[in-house]
């Protein structure tokens, strides 16, 4: 969706007060009488330093901005709309991979002073520019028609020297390579894949952040890609590391 | 058993296990899910593609200086040290025994391009996870210390988990960044970056320039006995921050790079900006002589 229509169908038409600036979106609004924070990218944006700074920033800020004694701090919604990382010598110079690492831990310190945080896959995610905070949140959701990869199968078979029609064969069978958020549900990667028959999403919304109060403290997804069928060594392997 | 032992023997060339007999205690690493088990990548096997009994990585349990650690070390030489399920889930599950064992620290031994394309949405997914779990260790105050000068140095989710940890040590052999030169090149032509342009690559991502921007805490020789005496010395010191006014400052910092290297082409103009006297040699001055120059010509970051 190119236009502010999806903050309409997320929170009501007049419960939000979202701006898209460029690629970099920021606002507050309201979705079952709490407050929530809305931070983001959009339209496809190709993660550089200078957005890495502004999404850092605009995080930071929700975990200092003071309130009311008793109030909760509110929950973070992540807008991730990335075709992945900038790619540029002069960004490589700057290190745009310690950019990530920065906004990384500050997407971390929200939670850790409470905010619940959540993501909300529009458009597509990539690599890492999803990498670099979309992944990082407590749920993660795929609007309907989100994309997910990491690489397109063409460009795989280049780098792999896999013929591109036997990777088009083996993806039918196996969620571990080929884009989709399906295959990211299946995974363990994604907790929700939206449907699409819906006009009013805030139903929906509600429950993702009332999921993630009724969640086990911890990054649950290795188990939750077990579960699903998806990916069924990440949590065995890591367990028998840590416990063994 | 001599623990002061010099072992001159290069880092770059050594494998993943050689590095860590290297550089801890004698006799001391204890292997967690060992190739005895196999535990191999079930994805790989799926295209037919050659399988490790350790799946590219080596994580256990070792003393360095009396001091335990727990250590990760990553093969290059299989699959460019990629990360796939079974590689991110034994670096994972290191990071979250050491929230239980309190080890002195986590050692990363990076070599890696990134992601394991093969498998890559279980890489993807995986390195978020290595991403949480370091981030649950450092709040537990246990310091993660990432070390890189192999050779296919710290790229892709790899060189952001690199920048995460706390400390980081390189060799000028090593490279740290995000996107590899070929890849840059593939998709926005020779023209934005010539990957076949070593001397230019190593101006880009190497030890030294990283060095230079205060990414690298040290820069050390490529010898195993310089790395291990660097990293014992670093044991007692490292301390995790991830506060608000640690992230603060970075994000000054973060910021204050940007506009200080705004019209830096790579290492050449940053070094001649820092006051090297002579900034075309510094990419054939020695470990010790360029450290001693940094010191006395530091990088002053702009102010906004």
């Amino acid at each position: 969706m190119s236009d502010g229509l999806i903050f309409d169908r997320l929170f009501g038409p007049s419960a939000h007060q979202v701006a898209i600036r460029g690629h970099f979106v920021r606002g507050q609004a309201s979705i079952a009488g709490r407050r929530v924070e809305v931070i983001g990218t959009w339209d496809a944006a190709a993660l550089d330093s200078a957005l890495t700074l502004e999404l850092a920033a605009a995080v930071l800020a929700c975990v200092e901005a003071p309130r009311p004694p008793g109030e909760a701090p509110p929950p973070i919604v992540f807008i991730a709309d990335t075709e992945g990382q900038a790619l540029s010598r002069h960004e490589e110079l700057l290190g745009l991979n310690g950019y990530f690492a920065h906004l990384a831990r500050c997407v971390d310190l929200a939670r850790r002073s409470g905010h619940q945080t959540l993501t909300l896959v529009n458009g597509q995610a990539v690599s890492g520019g999803f990498l670099a905070f979309g992944l990082l949140a407590d749920r993660i959701c795929a609007l309907p028609g989100a994309q997910v990869r990491v690489m397109d199968l063409r460009a795989m078979a280049r780098v792999t020297k896999i013929p591109f029609e036997r990777l088009e064969v083996l993806a039918s069978e196996s969620p571990v390579f080929a884009p989709g958020a399906e295959n990211y549900w299946r995974m363990g990667g994604i907790h929700e894949v939206w449907p699409d028959d819906r006009a009013d999403w805030r139903p929906l919304l509600a429950e993702a952040l009332a999921a993630i109060d009724a969640s086990p403290a911890g990054d649950q997804r290795p188990q939750l890609g077990a579960n699903r069928g998806g990916r069924l060594l990440a949590a065995r392997i890591a367990e028998r590391v840590a416990l063994g | 058993m001599n623990a002061k032992r010099l072992n001159q023997a290069s880092y770059y060339e050594a494998s993943a296990r050689a590095r860590i007999a290297g550089l801890v205690d004698a006799g001391s690493f204890d292997e967690f899910c060992p190739p005895a088990l196999q535990q191999t990548s079930p994805h790989l096997a799926l295209l037919d593609a050659p399988l490790a009994f350790d799946d590219g990585v080596v994580v256990g349990s070792a003393r360095m200086d009396n001091r335990p650690i727990l250590i990760a070390a990553q093969e290059g030489r299989f699959n460019g040290g990629s990360v796939g399920e079974v590689h991110g889930a034994k670096i994972r599950g290191l990071l979250i025994r050491a929230v239980r064992e309190k080890p002195a620290a986590v050692i990363l031994l990076v070599d890696s391009g990134g992601v394991r394309l093969h498998e890559a949405n279980a890489g993807l997914i995986a390195i978020s996870e290595i991403m949480r779990a370091l981030l649950d260790a450092q709040a537990a105050g246990i310091p993660v210390i990432a070390v890189v000068g192999g050779s296919c140095g710290a790229f892709g989710g790899m060189g952001i988990v690199t920048r995460m940890c706390d400390v980081v040590v390189m060799s000028e052999e090593g490279r740290l960044s995000l996107s590899g030169p070929e890849v840059i090149e593939t998709v926005k032509g020779v023209g934005e970056f010539d990957a076949k342009d070593k001397a230019l690559v190593w101006r880009t991502t190497g030890g030294k320039l990283r060095r230079t921007l205060g990414e690298a805490a040290y820069l050390v020789d490529d010898n195993l006995d310089a790395f291990r005496s660097t990293l014992a010395e670093i044991l007692g010191i490292a301390r995790p921050d991830n506060a608000l006014a640690a992230l603060k400052a970075d994000q000054a910092a973060l910021t204050a790079r940007r506009s200080t290297l705004a019209d830096s082409a790579d290492g050449l103009d940053i070094w001649r900006r820092a006051g090297f006297p002579a900034p075309e040699q510094v990419p054939m001055l020695d470990t010790d002589t360029f450290n001693i120059l940094l010191a006395a010509h530091p990088l002053e970051l702009a102010h906004e």
